[in-house]
């Protein structure tokens, strides 16, 4: 069954708490080649049957009003992928 | 020697005194979501304060006789997707955000999770995030009551400090530049957090107000400062007193049965 998948980052200007934890616990792995994290979100909604526009729309809809808060968070990416 | 208050007993208004059943009469609902964990002391803060507590549940379709509502603390839905995202859209909610937006402008109370309710719902600017610190903090917090002239602040004065416990992890207000300076120059910042910033909230803001002043929002927990021997003072005697949260319940009940000044 095909899959729309969204995902949601936090904006570019919001400093991401998360992802600062994230950079700084890297470097005790040995891992230090990277400068900066930013942590998302991707969902995946699953649809029974064919990803019609109408459903896609939806899938948009959905994204932008319960799925990120436009304040903090931008959809960053809305695609099909076939199961 | 005045005597302590009885566990439960209106305190603000002796049941005797001329107006107290006046303020009896005032009900002011608490909504209940799953994984709602303050709406208990919330209740007993209003009957405290000499009102009438009326539970409302997240998925009733009528908010009743209700003169007012308080949106407690907790973590509605465990916080999943975003802090108060899905109890946004539960079925009360569109019946308070039509009741908030309303000519009657019913007075509305976000505290800590239900704060961040208002914000998801826009009944409130901006958003909360995770605490700077990214650690959850629980503290007696002092706060400066900027504006005595909402619902939920008439009974302070502006410049009042006030000590209610704070206790939250996702709660690091923010807003882009134009929204904050938006909220300053309406004095729409209600409550701003005095000599300690516990989560990196921009401008030290601790709550905030809608245009009109009957819906306000906070992270501190004024419903846990109501109570002679169970508040801020007791715990650590940093200043203020037990009771210093119960001029938010004072404020709307008195508001409701037109004493406000």
């Amino acid at each position: 069954m095909p899959r729309i998948v969204v995902d949601v980052m936090p904006k570019p200007e919001i400093l991401d708490p998360q992802g600062k934890a994230i950079v700084g616990a890297l470097p005790r792995l040995g891992f230090t080649s990277f400068s900066s994290v930013r942590q998302g979100k991707r969902f995946e909604l699953t649809v029974e049957g064919e990803v019609t526009d109408a459903i896609l729309a939806q899938a948009r809809e959905a994204a932008e009003t319960l799925l990120s808060n436009p304040v903090i968070e931008d959809v960053v990416n809305v695609e099909v992928v076939e199961a | 020697m005045t005597e302590l208050p009885l566990i439960g007993e209106a305190i603000a208004v002796a049941a005797d005194a001329p107006g107290a059943r006046r303020l009896a009469g005032a009900r002011i609902g608490v909504v209940t979501f799953p994984g709602t964990l303050d709406d208990r002391d919330a209740a007993r803060a209003v009957r405290l304060a000499g009102g009438t507590a009326v539970p409302l549940w997240h998925a009733d379709t009528t908010l009743g006789d209700v003169d007012a509502v308080v949106i407690p603390g907790g973590f509605s839905y465990g916080d999943y997707l975003r802090a108060g995202a899905i109890a946004r859209f539960a079925p009360l909610m569109s019946k308070i955000i039509d009741a908030a937006n309303s000519d009657a402008k019913l007075p509305v109370l976000g505290i800590c999770n239900g704060f961040q309710i208002l914000t998801e719902s826009h009944l409130l600017p901006g958003s909360m995030i995770k605490n700077d610190h990214l650690k959850f903090m629980c503290r007696d917090q002092v706060l400066r009551v900027e504006n005595s002239n909402t619902a939920w602040t008439l009974d302070y004065e502006a410049g009042q400090e006030i000590t209610v416990p704070l206790k939250n992890q996702d709660g690091q207000y923010i807003a882009d530049e134009k929204v904050l300076d938006a909220l300053e120059a309406e004095g729409r910042v209600v409550f701003r957090y005095v000599g300690f910033n516990p989560n990196g909230s921009r401008r030290d803001i601790a709550g905030i107000s809608n245009a009109a002043g009957n819906v306000v929002g906070l992270m501190p927990h004024p419903e846990h400062a109501v109570e002679v021997g169970f508040g801020p003072e007791s715990l650590d005697g940093i200043g203020g007193s037990d009771t210093d949260g119960l001029g938010f319940f004072t404020s709307v009940l008195n508001k409701i049965v037109g004493g406000n000044k």
